[in-house]
């Protein structure tokens, strides 16, 4: 019998909270917050874009920081590894979220979907080396060689941020700057676009703490069955017990 | 370190001089990316002197691949990996070895290139110095890069499809950097091409000391 990784009630209050959120967030950018003087209406995805783009690098900042946890013999685990998969898995979600709202604003304010403006080009590197990455967390090796590859790669992707970042930075961007400075939080927007854009970045945030640990319990369960064979995860699953045991294991 | 670094480095020299695949097959593939992409943009003979820099940079990126695939595919076949575990050597030597193995291979593919580039596109290297220390820094930095990749994908059976799409996204800032440089340097203004300089500098410093610190890591898992 195995316990799930975070407790169930805390899974559940970040999922309902996610909803609640999100809901709020959606209902702010819709209805109250009203449009902008420069960019009318498309300014309301102010409420998805900074806070999707800010969760991809914190999924990619974590997975480099359990690679390291992997990497390091002391600190050697194997959840470090799937806890570094998972958070890449929805960092890699939340960047090709980050690509897709930028091209739905970018259309009507740019003209264009896509342009190859520093910030842009960046962003889409940083998708290619972590789809790089959950390729290689695919290939078919043993459990050792593949986690020890998988975290020195994170570790070259990660490496590379910074290299990608400055070398495009110094180029002329189109991408307008930062909407939003913590010291001084009115700086460009009004109330109800903080309140909107607050709202975003609790709701998402949750929703990408959910996934993250739906995604490594997952994980978790798919590395029990690769060692101890179906039954065992069955088990597993029926001991968590949030669907009738019945069910679990029933031919499908 | 060193004479273990420079031992590798001949080792896998002498297998690609005997084995003749950088001459009979890199260089001419190298070549026919430069005719191909002077069909792709024939008629306007204007563009392809503009592009030449960026299309030449693809088409060293491209031979890298190559270069990269075979120092790993050396080492995979007949338990070759094993072997050089056994054999006692530093593991940041064996990075270095390879890695100027590879370096050495794409310097002469680039003099090729730049040889190609010049009759084939018409272009004037103005700045010779600005090219020069441009292509020096580039390999080192495609070189070690590519040669912790090429280790990270030895062995799979995916590794032909995996290398590019793992290695293309991460040297891309050489791409544009050394691209810039030379743009530079064909129009005759190196002042603008230090800045460019300095982030192929990076590069290959953070690559090369990345890979003498992890590659140990790697060869001891295999």
């Amino acid at each position: 019998m195995t316990r799930p990784p975070v407790p169930r009630w805390v899974t559940r209050s970040l999922g309902l909270g996610a909803v609640g959120f999100s809901a709020a967030a959606v209902v702010f950018g819709l209805w109250v917050m009203g449009p902008t003087a420069e960019q009318g209406d498309y300014s309301r995805l102010l409420v998805v874009h900074p806070p999707v783009a800010t969760y991809a690098y914190v999924g990619f900042g974590i997975t480099a920081l359990a690679s390291i946890l992997y990497l390091i013999p002391r600190t050697r685990r194997r959840e470090w590894d799937l806890l570094a998969g998972a958070s890449a898995e929805v960092g890699v979600v939340f960047c090709g979220l980050t690509l897709v709202t930028g091209s739905i604003w970018g259309r009507p304010v740019w003209g264009v979907w896509w342009t190859w403006d520093a910030r842009l080009t960046a962003e889409a590197l940083l998708f290619a080396l972590f789809l790089g990455y959950l390729a290689l967390r695919r290939v078919p090796a043993s459990e050792e060689v593949r986690s020890r590859r998988c975290a020195i790669a994170a570790l070259i992707a990660v490496l590379d941020i910074p290299v990608d970042h400055y070398a495009t930075t110094w180029w002329q961007t189109l991408h307008q700057g930062s909407s939003i400075d913590l010291l001084q939080p009115d700086k460009h927007l009004d109330t109800a676009h903080n309140v909107g854009l607050l709202l975003g970045f609790i709701g998402l945030g949750l929703a990408f703490a959910w996934l993250v640990i739906q995604r490594y319990r997952v994980e978790k369960l798919e590395a029990r069955y690769e060692q101890e064979g179906l039954d065992l995860a069955l088990e597993a699953r029926r001991a968590e017990g949030d669907i009738p045991s019945d069910r679990v294991g029933a031919p499908v | 370190m060193w004479r273990d670094a420079a031992l590798v480095a001949g080792k896998d020299l002498r297998i690609e001089a005997r084995s003749r695949v950088a001459t009979n097959q890199v260089a001419p593939f190298a070549l026919l990316v430069l005719v191909l992409f002077a069909f792709a943009l024939d008629p306007n003979r204007a563009v392809l002197k503009q592009a030449a820099a960026g299309l030449y940079w693809v088409a060293v990126l491209f031979c890298s691949l190559l270069a990269v695939q075979r120092s790993s595919a050396v080492e995979s076949a007949e338990g070759a990996r094993d072997q050089l575990r056994l054999s006692g050597l530093d593991p940041a030597g064996v990075f270095l070895g390879k890695a100027a193995a590879v370096a050495a291979q794409l310097l002469v593919l680039e003099l090729l290139l730049g040889a190609g580039v010049v009759i084939l596109y018409d272009v004037r290297l103005a700045s010779l110095w600005l090219v020069t220390a441009t292509c020096l820094l580039a390999t080192v930095g495609l070189a070690a890069a590519g040669t912790l990749y090429g280790s990270l994908a030895a062995g799979l059976k995916v590794r032909e499809t995996l290398l590019p799409l793992l290695l293309l996204p991460v040297a891309a800032p050489v791409l544009l950097s050394a691209t810039e440089a030379w743009q530079a340097a064909i129009a005759g203004h190196p002042g603008d091409g230090t800045q460019w300089l300095r982030i192929l500098g990076v590069f290959a410093v953070i690559y090369v000391a990345f890979g003498v610190v992890m590659y140990g890591s790697l060869l001891e898992e295999a």
